[in-house]
């Protein structure tokens, strides 16, 4: 017989590069098309996923990146992280991955629910009106954990 | 592969009850797994499976929900209206097509 299935998931964001914010939107839309509800939490720089003035400029991290086979060095570049970044959007696109803002209006639209952590907003000083209108609220982490409560907590 | 009796017809389907032969589908057969699903077929539930059915005889894959949004013109949140909890499976299936083998 098959395992249960999962009926609810709660995704936390907390990186705030390309590479670090596409898995938890693409883990969140994937869930919505099985038909599992989803919680989105965004803390600390994750935040910059649904914050209106940095959404435009998510970049690729080229430095500290050893998979990325670029050296440290030359990924250090001006220039760099905003080509590979370039290269990647492209990619993406043909695949049909939508941009990062279009991406949080999609799984908003498809039901999924999107919070920003209450500490970091305070500690980056940002109000509600800073984020996407997609975002439902601003919450401490034991909300959080209250909205999580009977399903599963991905952290990425 | 297996067959099933549906809409007083028998067709070819997979184990997770997709359509192998496009051929034998037809708006009877729609009707019949839309109410497996628990769903009644309206206009709005056809102009997706007509989409769908267009794009995929056009581009050969199934369509991606933001392709059924930009290019079919469908809200997304209209289509999980439509077709709660797994849209695009369920309308794929609904619209004879393959189950969806993309991550978005």
């Amino acid at each position: 017989m098959a395992d249960e299935k999962i009926k609810k998931v709660s995704i936390i964001c907390s990186k705030g590069s390309l590479e670090g914010i596409y898995p938890a939107l693409i883990m969140a839309n994937g869930a919505r098309m099985e038909g599992i509800a989803v919680n989105l939490f965004f803390t600390f720089f994750g935040m910059d996923a649904i914050t209106k003035k940095k959404v435009k400029k998510i970049k690729v991290a080229t430095v500290g990146n050893p998979a990325m086979g670029i050296p440290t060095l030359i990924g250090a570049l001006p220039g760099m992280s905003a080509m590979a970044t370039m290269m990647m959007q492209k990619k993406m696109d043909a695949l049909d991955i939508p941009a990062i803002d279009e991406f949080i209006e999609m799984i908003s639209g498809a039901g999924g629910k999107l919070y920003a952590c209450k500490a970091s907003v305070d500690m980056f000083g940002l109000k509600k009106e800073d984020f996407m209108d997609e975002v439902l609220d601003i919450i401490t982490v034991g909300d959080f954990y209250e909205l999580a409560a009977g399903g599963q907590i991905i952290f990425t | 592969m297996a067959t099933k009796e549906i809409a007083g017809k028998t067709v070819n389907v997979t184990e997770e009850g997709y359509l192998t032969d496009p051929a034998q589908w037809t708006r009877e057969v729609a009707q019949a797994i839309a109410a497996e699903e628990g769903i009644t077929l309206t206009d709005a539930h056809w102009k997706v499976i007509d989409f769908l059915k267009k794009d995929f005889a056009e581009a050969g894959v199934l369509a991606s929900m933001r392709r059924i949004n930009k290019t079919g013109g469908i809200a997304t949140k209209d289509l999980y209206d439509l077709f709660p909890d797994g849209p695009l499976k369920k309308a794929a299936r609904i619209a004879g097509l393959p189950k969806p083998t993309s991550c978005v």
